[in-house]
C-alpha cells in the first residue's frame, strides 16, 4: 500500500529585488512532480545541485509550504492541514539533515536534544524518559554514558548518529534522509549506511533518500527518481540502473561517475555546457542545452513522463518514440 | 614501463611537519617521502585528517610560518633546490611559476572584488616579461585552453558571475598560465557535481598529455584516483602507509587499511544491491593521542600483538617490491596459491 502519494507538486520561490523589493522573478524549484512511495520502500532522489531534490524532500513533509499540487500521507490529504491537525503527522514524518555540524544546537546536550522533541510529542511519560533516551542512543550505536555531552565532542559520523536518533525518538514511520552521508568519509559513510539499513528493517521504516551520489543510491534504495531542474526525468527500479537507464541525463550521470577499477577505466561521458539558470529555464525540456540526442521538438515543450515498462517512467521525446 | 620512466622532477624525503597549538606541538605528517615524475599523475588518497593537504601545502610553503615547523631532516628537492629550507625569495620564483596549485573551493580561492582578467593578469605580470597586450592575449589563450565559453567576455566578469565549474576552470587557467612543471590539485572536484567533475578531470588529463606536466592529485575519492592517477600513495593519520601503481593499489592492496577502504565503497550491479557494506569500525586516532604501535591497529581486523606495541616501517616485503607500512601485509598471490595448494 502506498504510504506517500504526491500529485503534481509545485514549489516556486519568489525572487525579490529593485528598490521596492517587489517580486521580480521566480525560481521553479519543484515543477509538477508526482510519485508514490510504498510502505517499507526506500525511494532515492538523485540529481545535481540546484535540481530541487532537497526542496522536494522538505516540501513533502511540509517544512516548507508547496505552491501547488497535493500530498497524501497514509490516505489523508495533508496538503492544507492546519497546525493542530498536522501535529500527529509531524511526529510520523521525520527528517535527517546533510550537515551534522549545523543541524544540531551546539548549546544542548544529546539528552536535551532528544528530550525536547519527545516531550513535545508526549512519546513517553516523564518517569520513563531517561531509559527511553538511553535505549534510542544504544539503537544508533552511541553509548548511554555519552548523553550529557555536547555535539562538538563527537565526530562527524557520531553526530550523524545523533541526528538519526533524534528522528527515531519520535517513532516515525517515514524518514526523509537529505544527503545523510555526503559529509562523511568513505569508511564512516559505510557505517552510517549500514545503521540506516538495520533501523529500516527493525522499525519497518519507509525512507526517502536524497543524494547526489548514484553509487550510494544504487546500493541502498529500491526505486529512484532522477531530477533535473525541478523536473523528474526518469523513475525506475534501482536493481540494475546501468542496464536499464533510458533518459540521456541518467545515462550521462552514470557515464560521468568514475569506476573504482583502473582496468575498467573508460572515457568519462562529458556533457557540453553548464546547467541553465533556474531563473530562466529553457521553454522545452530543461536538458536541451546539454543533451547529446537533442532534436527540434525538444525546444518547444516539456516531454511528459511516459511509462515504458512496469514502474519505469521516462520523460524524453527521443526515448519514448 | 619503469625502464623508460623519466627521472623524478620533485623528490620529497622524510617530510615532517608540526604545528604549535594550545595542546603543545602536534605532528601532522611524519616522514613522508614521495617522488613525482613528469607527465605522470600521482594520487594521494586518505580520509580527512590524514595529512594529505598538509603535505601539499608544505611543498608549496603555504603554511603559516608562525605556527608550522618543518623538521630539519625534511627535504623537498626540486631542480637542485631544497624547498623545505630555501629562502622566501627563492620560493617565490618557484611558487606559482614552476609549481602551481589549485584548491578545493573555487569560490573562496578567487578574489571576489577583481575580474577574472585582473587575476590572470596579476599572475602573468609577476612571473613573465610579457607586455600588457601580450598578457591579455595570453589570458584569453589560457581560458580557451581550459575550454571556457566566450573567453573574451569572461575576462571582464567577476567570479560570482561564473558557475562552480567555470570558476574551477579559471583556477586551472591561472595555475597553468606560467606553464608550471608541476600542478598540485587539492581536491579539485570535490565541490563540483559529477557531470562537471567529469569535464574537469578530462581537462586535467588532456593538459597532462599536452604539456607533459606532472600532477599531484589529492583526493578522498577513490573513483577519481582510479580514473586519472598513474601512481598512488595512501596516507593514514599522518603517515604514508602504502605506495604503488594504480593497478597494484586497486587490485592487490597490501595494507589492511587500503583493502578495507576499497571494500567499503558501495558497488554497483545486481549482485551487490542492498547488501550490508563492509566497514572499518572505530575512528581515526587524534593527533594528540596517537597509539605507540601501528596507527591503524585499533581498527585493523588482522592486528597482532606486535602491531599494538611497535610501529612498522614503510618498507618492501619479501613478496613484493613496493613499500608498505605493515608488520603483516596482505600477500594476495600467496593467499590464492595457498588455497590452491590445500585443495
Amino acid at each position: 500500500m502506498a504510504l506517500v502519494e504526491v500529485e503534481g507538486l509545485i514549489k516556486h520561490f519568489p525572487v525579490r529585488g529593485g528598490i521596492l523589493n517587489r517580486v521580480i522573478a521566480k525560481v521553479n524549484a519543484v515543477n509538477g512532480v508526482s510519485f508514490t512511495i510504498e510502505k517499507g520502500d526506500v525511494l532515492g532522489v538523485v540529481g545535481e545541485s540546484g535540481c530541487g531534490k532537497s526542496t522536494l524532500g522538505k516540501t513533502l513533509i511540509r517544512l516548507i509550504e508547496s505552491t501547488g499540487g497535493s500530498i497524501h500521507y497514509d490516505g489523508v490529504d495533508i496538503t492544507d492541514l492546519n497546525h493542530r491537525d498536522m501535529l500527529p503527522f509531524r511526529r510520523r514524518m521525520q527528517i535527517v539533515f546533510q550537515d551534522p555540524y549545523s543541524s544540531l544546537n551546539p548549546r544542548l546536550t544529546v539528552r536535551a536534544l532528544l528530550k525536547e522533541a519527545i516531550t513535545h510529542h508526549e512519546i513517553v511519560p516523564e518517569a520513563d524518559m531517561e531509559d527511553f533516551i538511553e535505549s534510542i542512543m544504544l539503537k544508533v550505536g552511541l553509548r548511554a554514558d555519552q548523553k550529557n555531552r555536547f555535539p562538538h565532542e563527537f565526530s562527524g559520523g557520531q553526530r550523524q548518529r545523533i541526528g538519526i536518533a533524534r528522528a527515531l525518538a519520535l517513532q516515525p514511520d517515514f524518514i526523509v534522509a537529505d544527503e545523510p552521508v555526503s559529509a562523511l568519509d568513505v569508511s564512516i559513510q559505510a557505517q552510517v549506511l549500514n545503521l540506516m539499513m538495520d533501523l529500516k528493517d527493525e522499525f519497518g521504516l519507509t525512507l526517502m533518500f536524497i543524494s547526489h551520489d548514484l553509487k550510494v543510491v544504487e546500493h541502498f534504495c529500491d526505486r529512484v527518481l532522477v531530477m533535473y531542474l525541478g523536473h523528474v526525468v526518469e523513475e525506475m527500479s534501482c536493481i540494475d540502473i546501468h542496464a536499464e537507464a533510458l533518459h540521456p541525463y541518467t545515462q550521462a550521470l552514470l557515464g560521468a561517475n568514475p569506476i573504482n577499477d583502473p582496468d575498467e577505466k573508460r572515457e568519462l561521458t562529458v556533457l557540453e555546457g553548464d546547467v541553465p539558470s533556474p531563473f530562466n529555464p529553457p521553454p522545452g525540456c530543461p536538458f536541451v542545452t546539454r543533451c547529446p540526442k537533442v532534436e527540434a521538438r525538444c525546444h518547444d515543450s516539456m516531454p511528459p513522463l511516459v511509462e515504458k515498462a512496469e514502474g519505469h517512467r521516462v520523460a524524453c521525446f527521443v526515448v519514448n518514440d | 614501463m619503469s625502464a623508460e620512466r623519466p627521472a623524478p622532477i620533485l623528490q620529497v624525503q622524510n617530510l615532517t611537519t608540526s604545528f604549535r597549538t594550545d595542546d603543545g606541538i602536534l605532528t601532522a605528517i611524519e616522514d613522508v617521502s614521495i617522488d613525482v615524475h613528469p607527465g605522470e599523475t600521482l594520487g594521494i588518497v586518505g580520509e580527512s585528517g590524514c595529512g594529505k593537504s598538509v603535505t601539499s601545502k608544505s611543498v608549496m610553503r603555504l603554511l603559516p610560518p608562525a605556527t608550522s615547523i618543518l623538521s630539519p631532516e625534511s627535504k623537498i628537492m626540486f631542480d637542485g633546490l631544497n624547498l623545505a629550507h630555501c629562502s622566501e625569495k627563492d620560493m617565490r620564483s618557484v611558487r606559482g611559476a614552476r609549481i602551481a596549485m589549485i584548491f578545493q573551493e573555487p569560490m573562496t580561492s578567487l578574489n571576489p572584488v577583481f575580474t577574472v582578467g585582473w587575476q590572470l593578469n596579476e599572475a602573468l605580470s609577476y612571473h613573465t616579461d610579457l607586455s600588457k597586450s601580450g598578457r591579455r592575449k595570453r589570458s584569453i589563450e589560457m581560458l580557451r585552453l581550459v575550454e571556457m565559453p566566450n573567453p573574451e567576455e569572461r575576462l571582464d566578469e567577476y567570479p560570482h558571475q561564473l558557475s562552480g565549474g567555470m570558476r574551477q576552470r579559471v583556477m586551472i587557467a591561472m595555475a597553468l598560465c606560467c606553464e608550471p612543471e608541476i600542478l598540485i590539485a587539492d581536491e579539485p572536484t570535490t565541490a563540483l557535481d559529477v557531470t562537471i567533475q567529469a569535464q574537469i578531470l578530462k581537462l586535467m588529463e588532456d593538459l597532462k598529455n599536452k604539456l607533459n606536466t606532472a600532477i599531484i592529485l589529492i583526493t578522498h575519492d577513490l573513483g577519481v584516483v582510479a580514473q586519472v592517477a598513474d601512481h598512488v600513495c595512501v596516507m593514514y593519520a599522518g603517515r604514508v602507509i602504502e605506495k604503488g601503481t594504480v593497478r597494484e593499489i586497486f587490485h592487490t592492496p597490501q595494507h589492511p587499511y587500503t583493502r578495507a577502504l576499497l571494500e567499503s565503497i558501495p558497488k554497483s550491479g545486481r549482485r551487490e544491491h542492498g547488501k550490508r557494506l563492509p566497514t572499518i569500525e572505530g575512528v581515526v586516532p587524534a593527533l594528540n593521542d596517537l597509539p605507540p604501535g601501528c596507527r591503524f591497529a585499533a581498527r585493523c581486523s588482522i592486528a597482532e600483538e606486535q602491531c599494538i606495541h611497535t610501529e612498522p616501517d614503510l618498507k618492501d616485503h619479501a613478496f613484493s617490491d613496493r613499500p608498505v607500512r605493515c608488520h603483516i601485509p596482505i600477500n594476495q598471490t600467496a593467499e590464492v596459491a595457498g588455497s590452491k595448494g590445500q585443495a
